[in-house]
């Protein structure tokens, strides 16, 4: 393995700026990488070899013009297939959209275009970003680096995997209920999900769009904060994009760093804990909640009463929101069509396409979403479900009024087996209780690995979420515990994961 | 008419059993530089597809952003029609499949309308002078967008039924529309078809006055729906209605309403009861055929559009809206009335004809009020009245008028000739000046051509010659005319008679 591949964005970036390693040498590193592994991983739909190359190529040339256009320019990123990449194919995991190259750039793409990052490809991930294990992927499933038969979570697994094997130093993902943070958990990766707005979603297809936020993938929380920086901040293209000024993140990761948490005040989630919840998980999270007592932080236990309701609620706005969005794949315009024997109409020809283009959960989620809107239900379900959204809300601004942050793990158990839950729909949804509520407050929350479970030998996550617009504290605390724990495990958990090089399956 | 008059009942006959109640949702195509929810030119026409962009076309991931300069538009009609303007309203997903409509949804608003609760005052003139004043409640006025528009290519009907294919221009996809809606308007009786034509007549007035949009039935930027339902006389109750789409001139909706009526009328008497539909008005034969069945268990499965931020306009924008509204109609025609110089009869008519808009827009491109209300009066209710059409639908523009008014001016053409201008611009061959040019029409005052013909004229009358040689010089008319025929109309009529009285001098 190129040692290249081990190293955080942060040291690659240095590393550029030094002049000790070039563009495209560690475009071609994390090629070669992916061309290794990713036969086991899975991480990848995509693959732009060429693409990449190129732009490390012209990065190194800008570079050596000192026309450097930031830190991360020439540090290469792996993205989500459910950004429109203009050129790239564009799948959301889905059959339906196969071949579909869109002929435009997301923003956030169009950001990482400008900041100067070569793009390897697109990652795998559930349909339309709906799962919790990758396995809902109509090309397949992904695997997690640090047990090949079991699930790298979901849906963003594919960036998740790429990171965690190495295969990219940063990923971009999304998080419609967790689909960033509950795959960094159980890869141990870091995984941020910015409040609401505070990345464009235009470009994004949406699963939820109440939901649904675009964020970083990384190693590091460092990381996560430089790439935060690249891709945050207003976009006219989308209107709910926040107009405000966002501090550097990557000056509060640094600060963060010292693991100075004196004056910090954490509220523990009462909720988020208890029956179902792994030991292991629960061992670590303890653990770590005294190391941030050790550091000066006062922690408390704070109630959030209607976060049992959350999952009931998410499972009614999301498929209601995604039965609209996904209206528009009729097999007219774009993507997958079938066409039946005969002398078929066009809303046979409909049928037929989405028949054969959408899986089984895509098309569960339709249904209970066209049944939740439909009149004479829509109060009792989707106005229901929106009553309990506000007092979400309410829950998390009376918590934010005690404390600065809130914390508990990440998902209640490690990365489960391929397959197990995949005929459970209810207990694969249980895996996102945790990351739930902040999607639907719309406030920021952040991943960061938290240790082996004693059980398995496999990652968990610890959580930190913070007020609407507080993402820095995220990365502040986020960083301090990240520096607490590398202490103890000698750098980055990452280090920990099994080498891959020639295990194939 | 004449195939179907068997099974309408005589008016006078649906007067004297049944109360009408009679409503119009109006839409109007706004004339913003851009589309509703995007960059895009609000023009339709041009190369299909040209003025698109992903958002338009509904591609995956594409972002809508409201249109600020269509709010404004639709706030200002808002208060022309004395609504309430909301302080906080919201676009909705009115979801179902239209082949036009890339999302397979329309952005529309639903129970939060941007205006409501206003009211027109309709003047109806009356037979043998004076005016009857209809108020005409309006429920909603709110935004929305275009569909794109279909080609059916290789039937026989130009209909979808036996094309070999279609293809979608998405040009107009995304245009603003705003959709205005009245209550039921009860209580008009038998002149319901007329409320409605100056209702539709005064709105249009109305939205050219507001300079919002172009306002052409014929094109399509102004189009009526008309709701009808019949209920027994004196009954005080609501029959079921029916809904006939897309009328597309003044004389129409008229047409429209009493055809409607008549048709329920007997399916009434006769014990049946109406079906609650659309349907379809036909101008060639003058009936309406079945749409679609549409029951109110049309199931559109609204909810509040996730990706736009709800508008809220401000109540000082408001007040500063209202300062731009054109003056009250009542006060603005009697000071047009004043400034013109019209008797009370010549103003009735004008309006009564439905040409106040147009008279008002020709004397805006420079003709004289009189003459304005001659051509529009005259020449040209005539051929309205030939053709059928309404005035405002005659392939001739204001401009046209006034131009050829300016040639009559600088004798260019006199009277008669000018009404040979008028029709070729009719007959579509051009401008004004193009079919001056082409027929040949220009008045000649050369003396050399006119003195041949006078002496031609003098010739063939030695009579006529004679008594004017005597001093009768009235007779000179008779030798004009003859001068008049040989030059088929073209002479300098007041420079033939100075020839004819120099030379018999």
């Amino acid at each position: 393995m190129s040692d290249v591949t081990r190293r955080t964005a942060a040291a690659l970036a240095a590393d550029l700026a030094a002049g000790t390693v070039t563009s495209v040498e560690l475009t071609e590193a994390h090629l070669d990488r992916i061309a290794a592994v990713d036969t086991d991983v899975h991480a990848f739909l995509h693959v732009d070899r060429e693409g990449a190359l190129a732009d490390a190529a012209e990065s190194d040339a800008r570079r050596a013009r000192g026309e450097a256009r930031g830190v991360l320019d020439g540090v290469p990123i792996a993205v989500k297939d459910v950004l429109a990449t203009r050129g790239l194919p564009t799948t959301c995991g889905s059959k339906i959209l196969e071949g579909w190259v869109p002929p435009y750039d997301a923003t956030v793409v169009t950001r990482l275009r400008e900041a100067g990052l070569p793009i390897l490809g697109k990652t795998n991930m559930d349909e339309f970003a709906m799962g919790s294990s990758t396995e809902h992927s109509a090309y397949g499933p992904t695997h997690n680096p640090w047990d090949l038969d079991r699930i790298p979570g979901g849906s963003g697994g594919g960036s998740a995997a790429a990171v965690a094997a190495f295969e990219a130093p940063l990923a971009i993902g999304t998080d419609t209920g967790g689909s960033i943070r509950q795959p960094g958990a159980v890869t141990g990766t870091v995984g941020v999900k910015p409040t609401y707005g505070g990345v464009s979603r235009y470009g994004l297809v949406a699963l939820a769009n109440s939901l649904d936020q675009a964020g970083p993938v990384t190693r590091t929380v460092l990381d996560a904060a430089m790439l935060h920086d690249v891709i945050g901040g207003h976009d006219p293209r989308d209107s709910t994009s926040i107009q405000q000024e966002w501090p550097s993140f990557t000056e509060a990761a640094t600060v963060g760093a010292t693991g100075d948490m004196t004056g910090v005040k954490v509220g523990v989630i009462t909720e988020l804990a208890g029956d179902g919840w792994q030991p292991g998980v629960m061992a670590r999270f303890q653990d770590s909640i005294d190391l941030l007592v050790q550091a000066g932080a006062e922690v408390v236990e704070v109630s959030c009463p209607s976060f049992v309701h959350a999952l009931a609620a998410y499972y009614l706005i999301l498929p209601a929101e995604a039965s609209s969005n996904l209206a528009k794949f009729d097999a007219m315009r774009y993507g997958l069509r079938v066409t039946p024997e005969g002398s078929p109409s066009a809303e046979d020809v409909m049928r037929a396409t989405r028949d054969a283009g959408f899986g089984d959960e895509v098309k569960r989620r339709i249904i209970l979403g066209t049944y939740a809107l439909s009149s004479g239900y829509y109060e009792a379900y989707y106005g229901q479900a929106q009553k309990i959204r506000t007092l979400i809300s309410r829950d998390f601004d009376a918590a934010f009024g005690r404390v600065d942050v809130l914390v508990s793990p990440t998902a209640p158990t490690t990365a489960f087996k391929l397959g197990e839950k995949l005929d459970d729909p209810i207990a694969m949804y249980l895996n996102d209780l945790a990351t739930i509520p902040a999607n639907l407050a719309g406030v920021p929350g952040i991943s960061v690995p938290n240790g082996l479970a004693d059980e398995d030998g496999l990652p968990s996550g610890l959580q930190v979420l913070a007020p609407a617009l507080a993402d820095d504290r995220v990365y502040r605390v986020g960083a301090a515990l990240e520096a607490l724990h590398e202490k103890e495990w000698g750098g980055p958990l990452l280090q920990k994961a099994p080498a891959l090089e020639g295990a194939t399956r | 008419m004449s195939t179907t008059t068997d099974a309408l009942m005589a008016y006078d006959d649906v007067l004297a059993a049944f109360d009408p109640a009679l409503g119009l949702e109006v839409h109007v195509e706004l004339n913003t530089a851009s589309k509703m929810f995007c960059g895009c030119p609000a023009t339709f026409g041009g190369e299909p597809n040209a003025g698109t962009c992903p958002t338009c076309l509904g591609l995956p991931g594409a972002m809508p952003v409201v249109n600020g300069k269509a709010v404004e538009s639709a706030i200002r009609i808002g208060l022309a029609l004395n609504c309430d303007i909301a302080e906080w309203c919201r676009f909705a997903r009115k979801n179902y499949f239209y082949p036009d409509m890339p999302k397979n949804f329309q952005t529309s608003q639903y129970d939060e309308p941007i205006a409501f609760d206003g009211y027109m005052d309709v003047t109806v003139p009356v037979e043998g002078g004076g005016d009857e004043v209809f108020r005409v409640e309006i429920e909603r006025a709110h935004m929305e967008e275009d569909t794109g528009k279909s080609l059916h290519v290789g039937g026989a009907t130009g209909r979808i039924h036996g094309a070999d294919y279609s293809l979608v221009d998405y040009n107009r996809a995304g245009i603003p529309l705003i959709e205005i809606v009245t209550r039921p308007i009860l209580g008009a009786g038998e002149r319901a078809p007329e409320v409605a034509k100056a209702y539709v007549s005064q709105l249009r007035e109305l939205i050219v006055a507001l300079g919002v949009s172009e306002a052409r039935m014929d094109q399509g930027n102004l189009r009526a729906d008309v709701n009808l339902s019949l209920a027994p006389k004196g009954s005080g109750v609501l029959g079921t209605r029916t809904e006939t789409k897309n009328v597309n001139s003044f004389r129409s909706v008229e047409r429209a309403v009493r055809y409607e009526m008549q048709r329920h009328a007997v399916i009434l008497s006769d014990g049946g009861s109406i079906l609650q539909e659309t349907r379809h008005w036909h101008e060639d034969t003058g009936i309406t055929t079945s749409g679609r069945e549409k029951s109110d268990a049309e199931d559109y499965r609204y909810f509040p559009e996730p990706d736009l931020v709800p508008v809220a306009p401000s109540r000082e924008w408001v007040e500063e809206l209202r300062g731009t509204l054109p003056e009250n109609p009542t006060v603005r025609r009697a000071r047009l009335q004043a400034e013109w110089g019209f008797s009370d009869m010549e103003m009735r008519d004008t309006i009564g004809a439905g040409a106040l808009g147009l008279v008002i827009e020709t004397i805006a491109e420079g003709a004289a009020p009189q003459a304005a209300r001659k051509w529009w009066l005259g020449e040209l209710a005539r051929r309205s009245n030939e053709d059928g059409v309404d005035l405002v639908d005659l392939p001739i523009t204001p401009a046209d008028v006034a131009r050829i008014q300016a040639l009559v001016d600088d004798k260019t053409v006199n009277d008669k000739l000018a009404r040979q201008v008028f029709e070729g611009v009719l007959a579509g061959e051009g401008t004004p000046d193009e079919v001056v040019a082409s027929r040949g029409l220009a008045v000649v005052s050369d003396d050399g051509a006119l003195g041949a013909a006078v002496d031609n004229a003098i010739a063939a009358n030695p009579d006529v010659a004679d008594k004017i040689r005597e001093g009768k010089v009235a007779a000179a008319g008779a030798l004009i005319g003859a001068v008049m025929k040989e030059m088929r109309g073209q002479a300098d009529a007041g420079r033939v008679r100075e020839l004819i009285l120099e030379k018999l001098a």
